[in-house]
Parts: C-alpha cells; sequence; structure tokens
C-alpha cells in the first residue's frame, strides 16, 4: 500500500475558481508531492474553503489547471481522496461503531474499525449513539474516517475546529504518520504540523481576487 | 477569456457564434435590431388583426367567435415554442455553460406563462358559447393547463435561487426533465379524455383550409412570433444589464472590505 | 455492491429511528384519506366510487410530504461531498437512496390501504387492485420527489418550492394509477392503463437517477 501511495500527486497551475459569478480567488499555483503536506492560509472568505472545493471535483475551475498524477493507480481520482468538510457529517441516530462501519463499506475498505474508534479516543462510547458526543468528540469521529479506508489524498478543511490541545495534536500525528507513509495532505488550518520534517511542508497563502 | 462579470472587450478570436452569444457584443448587435423588429411586430399585428375581421368568413356553426383562434393559435404554438427555446438554452447551459445561455432561458420563461395565459384565457372565450361554460375538461385546453403549472413552477425556482448562476444549470436539469415528461403528460391527459369524451370546438383544420382562413392565422402566426422574439430580446437585455449592476455593486462591496481590512 | 446495500441500509435505519419521519408520512397519508369523507359525504355509493381517486391523491400528497429529507441532511451536513468520494457513481448513490426512501415511505403507506379502503367501501378485488396500482406507480411518484428534491437541495426554504415542480410531472402516474381500477362502461380502457403505468414508471426509474445526479452536482458548486 505504501509503495502505490508514493506514486500520486497534485499539480495545480494559474487556478482560479468563480462562485455566483464572482471571482473569489485567482492564480493560485502549487505542486503536493507524495509525503508532502500544503497548508492552505488565508484571510476567512478569502477562498481556501472553495479552493478545496476544486480541488475533490466538486467545482470546476474557471481558469487553470488541476492534475492528478495516478501513478500506478487502478482507482479513479475521486476514490483517491478522502474529504473532511467543515461539517463534520456524523449522523446522530446511528452509534459511533455505526458511522464508521457505513464508511467503511461505502468506501469497500477492510479496515479495523475498533483500531480507529481507539484511535480517536472514543472506544468507551463505541456501541452509543452518536448524538451524546461533544462538538469535540464528533469532530474526531469525523476524523477517524481517515483511517477506515486507506486513501492517498487527504483534504482537510478546518480539521481542528472544537478539538482542545490533545485533539490538535492527534490530528498533528495522523497527518505526520500519512505524510510518512507518502500520502498528501492539504489543510486549510492555522495548525502547525509537527514531526513533518520542514522541506515536506509548504504553505500556500490564498489571499482573494487580484482586482 | 477571462469569465469576470465586468464590461470586456470583445475577444477577437473568437469564431462568428461565438462573438454574437457574448453578453457584451449581444447588448450591442441586439440594439440595432429593436426598432425594425418593433415595426415589422405591430405592421404584422395590425394586418393580421384587419384581415381577421374583414376577410376571412364566419363559421356557419360558431358565428363571429371563431375569430378568436387568430389569437388563440399562435399563442398556443408560441407557448409550445418558448419551451422549445428554454430546452435550447438549458442545454446551452449544462453543456457550455454559457452566460448567454441562463439569460435567456430566464427571459424565455415568463414569455411563455404568458403566451400560455393567453391561450388559455382565448380557448375558454371560444369555447365558452358552445360549452355553456369557461370551462371544459378538454384534452388540448388541460395540457395548455398543466404547461402554465410548468411555466409558474420554472419562475418561481428563478426567484427563490440566491446565487443566480447556479440557478440557471439546476433549473436547466428541470426544464429538460419537464422536456421528457411533457409529451406524456399530453399524451395521458388525451387518453384521460377519450375516456370521458366533452365537446371539442377546436377545428383547426388543416391545409385544405381556404386561404380567406389560412392567410390572416399565418400572419398573426408571425406577427406573435416577432411580438416573442421583440420582447425576449427586451428582456435579455434587462436580465443582462441587472447581472452586471449587481457585478459591480459586489466589487465595491469586495473594495470597501479589502479597505478597511 | 456492498457500498450500495450499506447505504441502503443506513437510510433505513435513519428513516426508522428517532428523528425519522416514517411513521409520520403513513399517520397522514391514512388521516388525508380518511378526512375526505368528511369533506364528501357519507354516501357510501360515492365514496366506493371516488375511493381509488381518493387513495391516490392521499398516496401523493404524504409522498409529497416526505421528501425533502431525501437529500437536505445529507447536503447539509456534508456527508453527500464525503459520499461522492466512494467507488460507487453518484447515479447509484441517488438509487440506493430512492430504494431505501420507498422502502421506508410508500411501502408502508401500500400494507395500510386496506384500511382506507375499508373506510371508503371499497371490496375486496378493488382493494386488490389499488394496492397493484400503488405497487406499480409509487416508484415513479418517488423517482419525481427526488428529482424536485435534488433541484431544491440548496434553496433555504426548498420543501415549499418541490411540491409545486413535482406535481405536474405527476399527473400521468394519478392518471393511469386512478383508471386502472375503471368500472363500467371504461373497463377496458382500465388493462391498457395499468400497462402505461408500468411503462411511465419504468421510463421514470431509467431517466431519474441521471437528472437527480446531475442536479446535486449542479447544486454543489
Amino acid at each position: 500500500m505504501a509503495q502505490i501511495v508514493e506514486k500520486t500527486s497534485i499539480k495545480v497551475r494559474d487556478l482560479s475558481c468563480e462562485r455566483g459569478g464572482f471571482v473569489i480567488f485567482d492564480h493560485i499555483s502549487f505542486d503536493a508531492l507524495p509525503g508532502e503536506v500544503i497548508l492552505l492560509r488565508g484571510p476567512n472568505g478569502a477562498g481556501k474553503s472553495t479552493c478545496l472545493s476544486a480541488l475533490y471535483g466538486a467545482l470546476p475551475p474557471s481558469e487553470g489547471l488541476i492534475s492528478i498524477e495516478l501513478g500506478d493507480e487502478e482507482r479513479s481520482a475521486r476514490e483517491l481522496i478522502h474529504v473532511i468538510g467543515h461539517v463534520p457529517g456524523v449522523k446522530t441516530t446511528l452509534t459511533v461503531r455505526e458511522n464508521l462501519q457505513f464508511w467503511a463499506d461505502l468506501y469497500g475498505a477492510n479496515a479495523d474499525i475498533d483500531k480507529a474508534i481507539d484511535a480517536a479516543g472514543l472506544q468507551p462510547i463505541a456501541d452509543s449513539d452518536a448524538s451524546i458526543l461533544s462538538a469535540g468528540q464528533t469532530r474526531r469521529l469525523a476524523l477517524a474516517r481517515l483511517l477506515v479506508a486507506d486513501r492517498p489524498i487527504w483534504l482537510l478543511d478546518e480539521p481542528t475546529s472544537a478539538l482542545d490541545k490533545q485533539g490538535e495534536a492527534w490530528v498533528g500525528t495522523l497527518i505526520a504518520e500519512h505524510a510518512a507513509k507518502g500520502g498528501i495532505t492539504i489543510a486549510a488550518t492555522h495548525l502547525d504540523i509537527p514531526n513533518v520534517p520542514e522541506d515536506k511542508i509548504k504553505t500556500v497563502i490564498i489571499n482573494g481576487a487580484s482586482l | 477569456m477571462s469569465k469576470n462579470a465586468s464590461i470586456d472587450p470583445t475577444p477577437q478570436d473568437l469564431g462568428f457564434f461565438s462573438r454574437i452569444a457574448h453578453p457584451g457584443h449581444f447588448l450591442i448587435w441586439s440594439k440595432r435590431w429593436l426598432v425594425p423588429l418593433t415595426i415589422i411586430t405591430v405592421a404584422l399585428l395590425l394586418f393580421g388583426t384587419y384581415l381577421a375581421f374583414f376577410n376571412s368568413p364566419a363559421d356557419y356553426q360558431q358565428g363571429d367567435t371563431v375569430r378568436i383562434m387568430y389569437v388563440h393559435v399562435p399563442n398556443a404554438w408560441l407557448s409550445q415554442f418558448c419551451y422549445a427555446v428554454m430546452v435550447v438554452a438549458s442545454i446551452g447551459s449544462l453543456v457550455w455553460r454559457h452566460p448567454l445561455a441562463d439569460v435567456s432561458a430566464k427571459a424565455a420563461a415568463p414569455l411563455g406563462a404568458t403566451f400560455t395565459a393567453v391561450a388559455l384565457a382565448t380557448g375558454a372565450l371560444w369555447g365558452a358559447p358552445t360549452w355553456g361554460t369557461f370551462w371544459e375538461w378538454d384534452g388540448r385546453m388541460t395540457s395548455t393547463l398543466v404547461m402554465l403549472f410548468i411555466y409558474l413552477g420554472i419562475i418561481a425556482l428563478w426567484r427563490t435561487f440566491e446565487d443566480q448562476a447556479r440557478a440557471g444549470r439546476i433549473i436547466a436539469v428541470i426544464t429538460l426533465v419537464g422536456a421528457i415528461n411533457i409529451p406524456i403528460i399530453k399524451f395521458s391527459v388525451e387518453w384521460w379524455n377519450t375516456l370521458h369524451q366533452p365537446a371539442s370546438v377546436f377545428r383547426v383544420d388543416g391545409p385544405t383550409m381556404p386561404m380567406s382562413i389560412l392567410l390572416p392565422l399565418f400572419v398573426m402566426f408571425f406577427g406573435f412570433s416577432f411580438l416573442f422574439l421583440l420582447l425576449h430580446f427586451i428582456s435579455m437585455r434587462a436580465e443582462i444589464l441587472r447581472r452586471r449592476v449587481r457585478a459591480l455593486e459586489r466589487r465595491n462591496a469586495q473594495r470597501l472590505r479589502e479597505q478597511q481590512a | 455492491m456492498r457500498a450500495f446495500w450499506a447505504l441502503v441500509q443506513r437510510d433505513i435505519k435513519l428513516a426508522t429511528r428517532i428523528g425519522g419521519d416514517a411513521m409520520t408520512v403513513l399517520l397522514f397519508y391514512v388521516m388525508v384519506g380518511a378526512i375526505m369523507p368528511f369533506a364528501i359525504g357519507p354516501d357510501k355509493v360515492l365514496l366506493a366510487k371516488l375511493g381509488p381517486a381518493i387513495i391516490w391523491i392521499s398516496a401523493l400528497l404524504s409522498l409529497l410530504l416526505a421528501l425533502d429529507r431525501l437529500f437536505r441532511t445529507d447536503h447539509e451536513d456534508g456527508s453527500l461531498i464525503a459520499m461522492r468520494q466512494a467507488r460507487l457513481p453518484l447515479e447509484m448513490i441517488v438509487v440506493a437512496k430512492l430504494l431505501a426512501h420507498w422502502l421506508t415511505n410508500a411501502v408502508p403507506l401500500i400494507v395500510a390501504t386496506p384500511l382506507l379502503a375499508i373506510l371508503l367501501n371499497l371490496d375486496a378485488g378493488q382493494t386488490l387492485k389499488v394496492i397493484l396500482t400503488l405497487l406499480i406507480g409509487t416508484p415513479a411518484l418517488v423517482c419525481f420527489g427526488a428529482i424536485g428534491a435534488a433541484v431544491t437541495v440548496t434553496i433555504k426554504r426548498g420543501g415549499l418550492i418541490a411540491p409545486i415542480l413535482i406535481l405536474p410531472l405527476s399527473i400521468p402516474t394519478l392518471i393511469f394509477g386512478v383508471s386502472a381500477l375503471s368500472t363500467g362502461a371504461i373497463e377496458t380502457a382500465a388493462s391498457s392503463a395499468l400497462l402505461f403505468l408500468a411503462g411511465f414508471t419504468l421510463l421514470a426509474l431509467v431517466f431519474t437517477p441521471f437528472a437527480t445526479a446531475l442536479a446535486l452536482k449542479m447544486g454543489a458548486e
């Protein structure tokens, strides 16, 4: 698995996105190579979420190019991506375990659900309804999805929102481990990622559209 | 080609059709056509009305009320044609993301609804003497009523969406779904109607009709078609200008935000 | 395939657990059908004649009630975005959700129909026929409901406008569904009505996943 993950890379050239006829940002370019972490930074409303939308294919760019090099991969581009968006996507009438089992089944993965629940620190309440979770625990459950299916590209939109210091550290560890395996992470976050070599971290500033 | 919603100069390297369809260029060349179109429309409608009243025979059964046909039939036809225009525009929106396609579809919807309403009203007036009431669940009238509901639904959608750019493509999907369904709805309504058989008044017989009926019919037909073209252009121009105003307002707001930041 | 059934199963769980509205839709169906006689009068012969129409209209209105839930929660909580990254194409995701929706909303209605049939003075033969037409016709209603729901999912109060879009599209199903129960002089039309009903449902099943997926994609931009 690690070898296949190394072959995937992303190239973004002169990307420009529009929403409602209004240019959100323009002329964004960067490369994301295996093992790298791209941090999207910039003022609120400048377009970080929009950029992620373009990367996972929901929003076609109005200009510019996104290309995902698949390497030896047999899966299509969309199956290589994990998206954890701003809103967690957790169903409160399902249990913690059922939430994750669903994603494992939907993504066709055979991962160990219990291991993922354990990593998220939710083992004691694994069979309780997700409605009892706090905001931080809900975010952990949402992020646990990353551990349930192995995918080389992670797109994270504010992954640490609602998390405490411990939670933030956990996110940092997750990303570092993913990078060590050769995966790519593109995250809109103010967080700094420890345990990843300096040369593997790139910062891309998205600052709205040039007028 | 930059897609900024600002006043761009027409790109000179595009082909003929792309150039005339570019919103900015459309505003320029459509303006030149407004006066000629108005003259043609008024001339045709006046001439057609004259012919309808003074140069065509009354029906041996229905008397003078049959003259309503000269308004009813063109409007009924246009109500269909308008939808066809919306379908073509929808394809343009979905396949090419063409900005003018959105504008065209949005402008056509109220026109289509109006033609349909006029067709219904004139149909009711035409049938009233024979039926004794203003409405009979006649196959064709019922289909026309359903068309009106479909048009009104689409107009309501245009008014509900906040993001008009996205609205164009979503409404394009429902317009195409409607296009597939409309023949089926007509068929089912006609079928339902043959089970219950009320009297039909709408006898417009076809090419065997005498010239005295055909001529006014064609003239009114073209008159109303040019009316549609004229009103469609006017409406599209208004919509393009409206969108530009909004884009400029948003630009201002953004500039203000950046100054204050 | 495992992905497909996992989604069907999840949607069924969500609809039947607390906060799901399978129960509400069923109650609405029975109540609307039971209330109509108050407006029509207790004339048994008249009620039996109108029975199929009353049942069909109650079913149509109940299904309209339920459709906003089809995509709205998944769209708003980010689940739809994550589901699009599955191996399953969006069209199949739509089919899975439609199947779950039909099972949890339409099937209970069909099962409760004999109750209404008794209230409306329909005999056993007619009741069976009504159930058959509902079995064949409700999938088409669910399909058009899905298209309406997908088109309006990005509108905040979209639930109000979706029925307006869906009702005209439901007319053929309504016509053929009720006409399949015709008796008397127009009885020969009944069997062709049933065939048309089935044909129309098949057509709806074929093009709905594509139209719905397209509307959802356009809405996500």
